[in-house]
This record gives C-alpha cells, structure tokens and sequence, in this order.
C-alpha cells in the first residue's frame, strides 16, 4: 500500500466513511452485465449448492442443488445454469464490426492488410468476491472435459448438453480475468476497493458488506460501526444478518438450518421413491424449503452486488477505459472464432510457449494499466508523483535548441519548476501527453537555477540545486519527440512558458518483448516441442467413478 | 493447543496476550463470547464429514495405499513396498501422555525394524513457552531406512496438480510444528551421530547406506524435511498426494517459538489476582462476571493485533476494538508501519499530515516530510476533479 493510498484510509477512519482513491472509474461496466452470485458446498470440490443468476436486479433466477452429493442434481444445476448463462454469452457473438488487422500471407511471407470481424461489445460477468472469479475458474474446469452423450455415446455420465461449452466459456472467463486491466469478468469487492479506501485494511475489504458499509454507510452511523454490524451481526436465530458474499457459506447456517433441511429432503425423497403415500409432497415441500434457506443467503448478495454497481456508475469512466475494454472484445471475439472453428477445449496445463506467451501479455498489460490509470487521474498521477515517477509544473522558461546531426532536429530546452522530487539521473528518458492527446517524448538534461540560469553539467544529478521550502526545484528537459517532422517544431508542441506540464518516467504504451517461437519449436529446456501422439480431440475427460462424492 | 493454533501464535510472536492465553489453556472462544466480540469461527459439518470420510478412506486397507502413494512420490527408485509391508502398530494408551509415550516407543521399534509402518493419529508433545502442548498429525511414516514422514491429509482439492496456496501454506505451516516435535522425539530415541546436532540433520538427504544402519544401535532416526500433503484428485474421491518441503516454515516457527516470552514472564508481570476465569453458572453456560472486571484482566496483557489475526485467532475481534479504538495505524494492516517511522496513531499521523498548511519548513523526519508531502498532492488532486461522486 503506497503512502498516499495509507493517508486515504486515514482520513476514511477520521471521516468514517469511505474516501476516494481515484477521481474516475478505471473498469469498464457493462449497460446489461450478468450478475452471477454462487454459493458452494463446505468442503467439496465443485460441488454448488447454489446461486442467483441473470441481467435484471429485480428477477434474477434462483437455481439450487438439493443434495450436492447426487450427480443427477448437479447436472441439471449445471445445464439450467447453461441455459441461463450461454444464450446471454451467446447475444454478443453476432453483432460485429470490421476492423483491420495486418496478418503473414502464408505464400508470399507478406504482411497483408487483411478484414477481421471485432464483437460490436462483449458481454460481462460479475461475481460479488475475489473468491467468486476463483469459482468460476473452478465451475469451468469441472465442466469442460465433461462428455455429452452426443459427443461421446460409450461415456458413462453423459452431461447435459451446453455444460462442456458453458465450461470452456467460464475458463476463457476465468483466465481472462487474470491480464490486469481485463473486464471481462469483474468482482465487486476488487472493483470497489480499487476505487475507495475503507477506514479498514485490505484483508477486511474482502467482505463485500463490510466494504460496502464503508463506502455507502447509513445515515448517521459511522463506517466502522455499520461495517461492523455487518460482519458480524446475528439475529435471534444466530444467523448472519449479513450473510457472507460466497461461494463459502456460514457454517452456522449450514449447521443449523441447512443440514437439518437437507435430511429433511433425504427422508422424503427416500419416502418418494419408494411410494410412500404422500411422499411426492413432502418431497416438493422439502425442496421448497431448501429453495427458499439458499435463496436467504444469496438475496442479500445480490442486492448488495447491484448497489455496489450503482456505486460505480455514477463515477465517470475514464478516458482509456474504451481502449482497454476493445481488448476484451478482442478476447471474446478471439474464443467465439475458437469455438465456432470446433477447437477442443483449453487444455488442464498450457505448453511452454502459451504459458510465456500468456505471463508476457499479463506484464504488459500490467504496465499499461499503471500508465493509464494514471494518465485518466490526476489522484493516480499524484501517487506516481509522490513514489518519484512523474512530476508536475509550471514551465518558466523555453529556449530553442538544435541537434548536432547532418540535418539538425528542433531539441528545445523547457525548464519546469516543480515540488516534485522525481527520481532522476541524466538522460533518462521522459514522457507526457500534450494537451491535443499526442505523445511527447524527452530527457532529463539537468537541474536549473531558480533564476532560470542553465546549469546542466550534471555534476550533481543526485542531489540537485533547488530546496524544499516552497518555492521547489527547475529541471530541465530536453524535448526528444513529438514535434513532427521538420527543422521547426510544429506549432502547439512545444510548451510555453506559464504552461502547467506533466512528465512521466514511465512508458505510456508500453510494449511487450520479443516475439516467443513456435510450439513447434519450443526448446528442449522447456520441455521441447508439444507430443505429436496428442489425442487430436484434446485431453481426455476427468475418470468418473460410481460414486464421486466422499 | 493443536498444531495449527500453534502455527499462528508463531505468526504473530509478539502477541503477550496470545502467549499467555493459550499456555494458560484459556478457551479464548468462551472469552471472546462473553467479552461480547464473538469471532466467526466455526466449522461446516459437512466439511467435517468429508475430511473424516476422506481420511478414513486414504487409510483404508492397513495404509498400504498411502505408503504406495508416498513410495511414488519419492521417487528414489527404491523397491515399491509389497503386500502386506507396512506395519500399523497400535498407539492406543490412556491420557495424552500415555499416548506421546507409546508413539515414541513405537517410532523407536518401527525405526529399528527397518521396515515400513504407518502410525496412524501419533501423539507428540512440544514445549511452548515453558507448557508442553500435545499435537496429533493425520499419520507418521517410518521409512525401512529409518528415516520419518509427517502425513498430512486435506480434504481441498489438487485439481491438475495444483492446489490452492493459501490453503497448501497453512497446511505446510501444521506440518512444520509436527516435524518439528518428532525432531525431539528423534534426538530422544536416536544416538546423535558424531558433528551431527541430534535430530537437525533432516536437510541432509539420501538414506544412511544398510551396512552403517545394521551395525548401529540404537538406530539413527531423523525426521524427513519433506511432508506428504494428500488431497482428493481433480473432482473425485481418489487421493493423490505431493511432497511438500517444510524446512523454511520449520526454521520460522522453530526461531518464532523460541523467541516466545516465557509464560511466567508474563505472568509474573501481571497485576496479582488477575485471573480469566468467567465465573460460569452451575450449568457450566453463562459467565456471570461482569464484562468490565474481565475486560480489565484480557487488558493487562498487552497485544499486538494486526488484521491477520482476524482469521487464526478467536480473540481477534475484541483485540480489533482495541486497537481501533485507540487508533493504532496497524489495524489498517502490519505494513501500513513501515513508512510511518515514529508515528503509531492514526491521529498522530493526520495531525502531522496537515499540519504541513501552516509551516512548510522540512521537519527533518522523513516520515512526516512525505506525509505532508502526500496530503498535498492528493488535496491538489481532489480539488482538480469536477464533482464529489462518493455521494
């Protein structure tokens, strides 16, 4: 946790409420996202018990797993959530757009402008937790190797249909969720906590109604105290009145009313099956009590999930969000074409070269993150100030100068007071954004006078001239860029004395590395190249024995 | 005190009240409850069931499973055990100490037979600040060169090989403690080889060749730096298992319980007549001490909360009040210190925070250069942004 971002939880404790870490939104949100709320069975591997699914707050679908242990019940979990989740995911794959994309002709080796279809907007998922994209990870490999009957008519528990394609749609979900910056899938405790800071630490965030009591406390009661209550407050009953944002549920509730319920189910539907009179009805009741105990843990979920997301639409997106949410279009149109090419589905562990290629794009990414939140938000841009990353001034003197080369190049000298203290060595590289949007590139050439004096020797680089005692210290940069073409600089460029400035040290676009081999070339360090004796269909399903529970 | 409270008093060395608390064998989750800041602690039964179920069946048919699963996993190119190898001595003897007895007398015969054996639930007792504090691993196995495993089993899954970190650090950290009391079980039993400290010399791997081990009486035992985490495979029931080194979290928590003040230390610090006792009714439910008078006593041992707490301690939430209520910055995380230098209130650092609107002149603290530093710009950031959207 940076300085600043400390002093802001602060005055969150002072305030008792909530204070804000940026002035804009930095995630893209959805006009119609999917709002996903799962709760799982204590201690079982994907094995759900239930969740809340759909694109309207008010009606959202209630889907339940009785009895986790019966593999009939959770199939048909599986296939309603199929039914609920893949037309929605489905919705988006039709309405595109052309775009232009430069690809190698195979015959000549040619780079050739070619026209690629880019999804006109994706859709977007959102889970309350952190916990919950984890979920959703696990929800997609369970439900990707699994075989359909159509698919496979030998397959001993043949699934539903659409479960196999759901499951590798939650992976691509999953696993994009992992490149920084990604919207695709979305939790709100990470979106919330990115966006205020809570009188309370980062472990604590994690509980989304306790996060919420920050941001959005009730009136008159303090963060602290309403974040509180809604952690731990129980009513007569000894149940959470707050019940926890999942997968994992409260064991108190599981010990007290869920177990009780469930054998209740058990009986009766033992009873059912053996046609014990009345036993269908007690059988329907059962189930409906179970409906209702899990819809009692999620309903509150939900809401709070769609009140955090009213949280943060009233903020304004920032100005890059766009240029980040068109890469995941990107994804998403990049899994359809998989998935319409009849691909099989992503395999348990990538090759050494997806695996580079994925951690590569993750770094970038990362990177571009940083600049970009950055560039949108004066409040970001202050803490890259205060870690020495950037500075921000007024300028107080320009004077022209030229390269030595053949033909010379404009290299004007801009002296910028600041506060600031960047951490600065000679001819380190420096970046900004002119005011029309453009890039700008320059280097440091050295400190300056107060009195606007040159002193660029760099014999003191570390220290510098210049105090602390208000009035800060001039630096001197020498334009490198972004001045177009000729001996002049265009008009606009170069900024004028009275003009506030920011400079970055960091890259505002930066650029992955080097391009990895083929998979057909994968070294022997790393395992060499993929086994040619692959199953084509891709790898086997999971071993199903009789009884999969424990 | 079972292994995994052990594991987190050593997380947090410096917590007095902890210390004292759980030597004294206080239930820290009745204090809590009637200091009126129960903690959310508590376990589902049907995780319960399915940890027991999946235990019961990883042992099943006399442990030759989950000696074949360790013998896989050693990859030593040693002879896999055969039917009926593995030895399950019985452990069953009255009273804690009864039972850390017969397992040590059972480590030692194992250990001399050159065989495999499973011990199945052995007791080993390790000093905590001054009291002994009795742990009971999931199974020990003695390998036939006489060396131990400390068997853990979790019920989370290993889904393509892998598991949740979070979940395998925990369990790496239990095991450690477990290793860490057969290490003095090992040096008890064991004749320490010359140079050899008795029972360290676990990072040493490789088994003792035969002859030195035949010749050799008693036998050389030693605890292996490797524990074996067994989990259900992917998304079934079949247990698959992976070696897990502990030697770091053994030398933590070995130096953390080492560094733990001696209880009568503390004790011995404490107001005379303070006792934690609740006063509960006859029926052995109600605490009838008044909430003031035990509030003073769990006051006069000092604390050291931070949020981790939260989740490995039952008193954590009483602890939390505390902390915030006397503004301490580590509420908001063991970090948050770090750039504070001398500041240790949330009201100290404000205070020097804005103070920087009145005088600019450096203080010479750095802490506090940068915090003004830090409140400036954020205040110049926030007075740039159009209009306040956190309602």
């Amino acid at each position: 946790m940076s300085l600043i971002t400390t002093l802001a939880r602060m005055e969150a404790v002072r305030e008792g409420r909530a204070q804000p870490l940026t002035t804009v939104r930095h995630r893209h949100l959805s006009a119609r996202p999917l709002a996903f709320v799962p709760l799982t069975t204590a201690g079982e591997a994907g094995a759900p018990l239930g969740a809340l699914v759909g694109t309207d707050r008010d009606a959202p679908r209630l889907l339940i797993v009785a009895q986790p242990r019966d593999r009939d019940l959770r199939f048909a979990f599986l296939a309603e959530l199929a039914e609920e989740i893949q037309p929605y995911l489905d919705s988006y794959a039709d309405e595109v757009e052309l775009e232009e994309r430069k690809e190698t002709d195979p015959e000549t080796g040619k780079k050739v402008p070619v026209q690629v279809e880019l999804c006109q907007d994706a859709p977007q998922l959102l889970v309350p937790s952190a916990a919950g994209v984890a979920f959703v990870r696990l929800l997609g490999r369970s439900m990707r190797f699994r075989r359909t009957a159509e698919q496979d008519p030998e397959t001993p528990f043949p699934a539903p249909a659409r479960v196999p394609l759901l499951g590798r749609w939650l992976t691509h979900y999953g696993e994009r969720a992992r490149v920084p910056g990604s919207c695709l899938l979305l939790s709100l405790t990470e979106l919330l906590s990115r966006h205020w800071a809570t009188g309370q630490s980062n472990l604590e965030d994690q509980h989304l109604g306790s996060l919420l009591a920050w941001i959005d406390p009730p009136e008159g009661v303090p963060g602290a105290e309403a974040a509180l209550r809604a952690e731990s407050e129980r009513d007569a009953n000894g149940q959470l009145r707050c019940p926890p944002a999942g997968p994992s549920t409260d064991p108190a509730f599981d010990n007290k009313l869920l177990a009780p319920a469930m054998s209740r189910y058990d009986a009766a539907r033992a009873e059912a099956s053996q046609g014990v009179a009345g036993g269908g009805a007690r059988l329907r009741l059962a189930e409906a009590e179970l409906r209702g105990l899990i819809e009692s843990q999620l309903r509150p979920t939900w809401d709070a999930l769609w009140r955090g997301v009213d949280l943060l639409r009233a903020l304004p997106e920032g100005a890059r969000v766009a240029d980040r949410w068109k890469r995941d279009r990107w994804s998403y149109t990049g899994h359809r074409d998989r998935v319409r090419a009849g691909e099989p589905p992503q395999p348990k562990l990538d090759d050494a070269v997806t695996a580079a290629q994925k951690l590569a794009a993750r770094e970038t990414a990362q990177a571009q993150l940083e600049a970009h939140e950055a560039l949108d938000d004066p409040l970001v841009m202050a803490g890259r100030r205060l870690a020495g990353e950037a500075f921000a001034g007024e300028v107080i003197d320009v004077e022209m100068a030229w390269s030595d080369a053949k033909v010379p190049r404009p290299r004007p000298l801009v002296t910028i007071r600041t506060e600031d203290r960047p951490h600065l060595a000679e001819r380190v590289k420096l970046h900004r954004v002119t005011d029309d949007g453009r890039a700008q590139s320059g280097e440091f050439a050295g400190f300056a006078d107060m009195d606007g004096a040159d002193e660029a020797d760099g014999a003191d680089v570390a220290e510098g001239p210049g105090d602390a005692h208000g009035q800060g210290r001039a630096l001197v940069v020498r334009l490198t860029g972004g001045m177009g073409r000729g001996k002049q600089p265009e008009p606009g460029t170069v900024p004028e004395k009275g003009d506030r400035v920011c400079w970055t040290l960091f890259e505002h676009a930066p650029r992955g590395g080097p391009e990895l081999p083929d998979p057909e070339s994968t070294p022997w360090t790393h395992g060499g190249p993929p086994d040619a004796a692959a199953p084509a269909q891709g790898p086997q399903p999971d071993p199903m024995t009789e009884e999969d529970y424990l | 005190m079972d292994a995994r409270a052990l594991a987190a008093l050593a997380a947090n060395p410096g917590c007095r009240r902890r210390a004292l608390l759980d030597g004294a064998g206080v239930d820290k989750g009745a204090l809590a409850q009637a200091l009126g800041a129960p903690a959310n602690f508590g376990q589902s039964q049907f995780a319960h069931q399915r940890g027991n179920s999946f235990e019961a069946r990883v042992k099943a048919d006399g442990g030759a499973d989950l000696v074949r699963l360790l013998h896989e996993r050693l990859r030593d190119g040693s002879e896999p055990p055969g039917p009926g190898a593995v030895a399950t001595p019985d452990l069953t003897a009255p009273g804690p100490q009864g039972r850390t007895a017969r397992t040590a007398l059972a480590l030692r015969e194992a250990t001399a037979a050159g065989r495999w054996a499973l011990l199945d639930h052995p007791m080993v007792s390790l000093d905590v600040a001054g009291s002994p504090a009795f742990l009971e691993p999931d199974a020990v196995v003695v390998h036939p060169d006489g060396s131990w495993t400390v068997v853990e089993i979790k019920s989370f899954p290993m889904v393509d090989g892998s598991a949740d970190p979070a979940k395998v650090g925990a369990a790496a950290r239990q095991s450690a403690v477990y290793t860490l009391a057969l290490e003095r079980v090992a040096s008890m039993i064991g004749e320490p080889e010359e140079g050899h400290p008795p029972g360290g010399g676990g990072d040493t791997a490789g088994p003792p060749s035969p002859v030195t081990l035949a010749d050799r009486s008693p036998v050389r035992a030693r605890v292996r730096p490797q524990v074996l985490l067994v989990c259900p495979k992917d998304f079934s029931n079949l247990p698959t298992a992976e070696l897990v080194d502990v030697r770091k979290q053994r030398a933590v928590t070995r130096r953390q319980l080492d560094r733990l003040t001696r209880i009568e230390e503390i004790a011995a610090t404490l107001p005379e007549g303070t006792t934690f006792d609740l006063r509960l009714t006859d029926d052995g439910r109600v605490p009838t001490r008044p909430v003031e008078e035990l509030t003073a006593a769990v006051d006069a041992v000092d604390a050291a909360y931070a949020p981790e707490c939260l989740s490995t301690c039952e008193l954590a939430a009483h602890c939390r009040t505390r902390s915030r209520a006397a503004g301490r910055v580590e509420a908001l995380g063991r970090g948050v210190r770090g750039e504070l230098g001398g500041l240790t209130t949330v009201d100290a650092v404000l205070t020097a925070a804005m103070a920087a609107h009145a005088d600019d002149a450096p203080t010479g603290d750095p802490a506090v250069d940068a915090l003004r530093r830090a409140a400036a710009l954020r205040a110049e950031a926030l007075a740039s942004r159009p209009e306040v959207a956190c309602r």
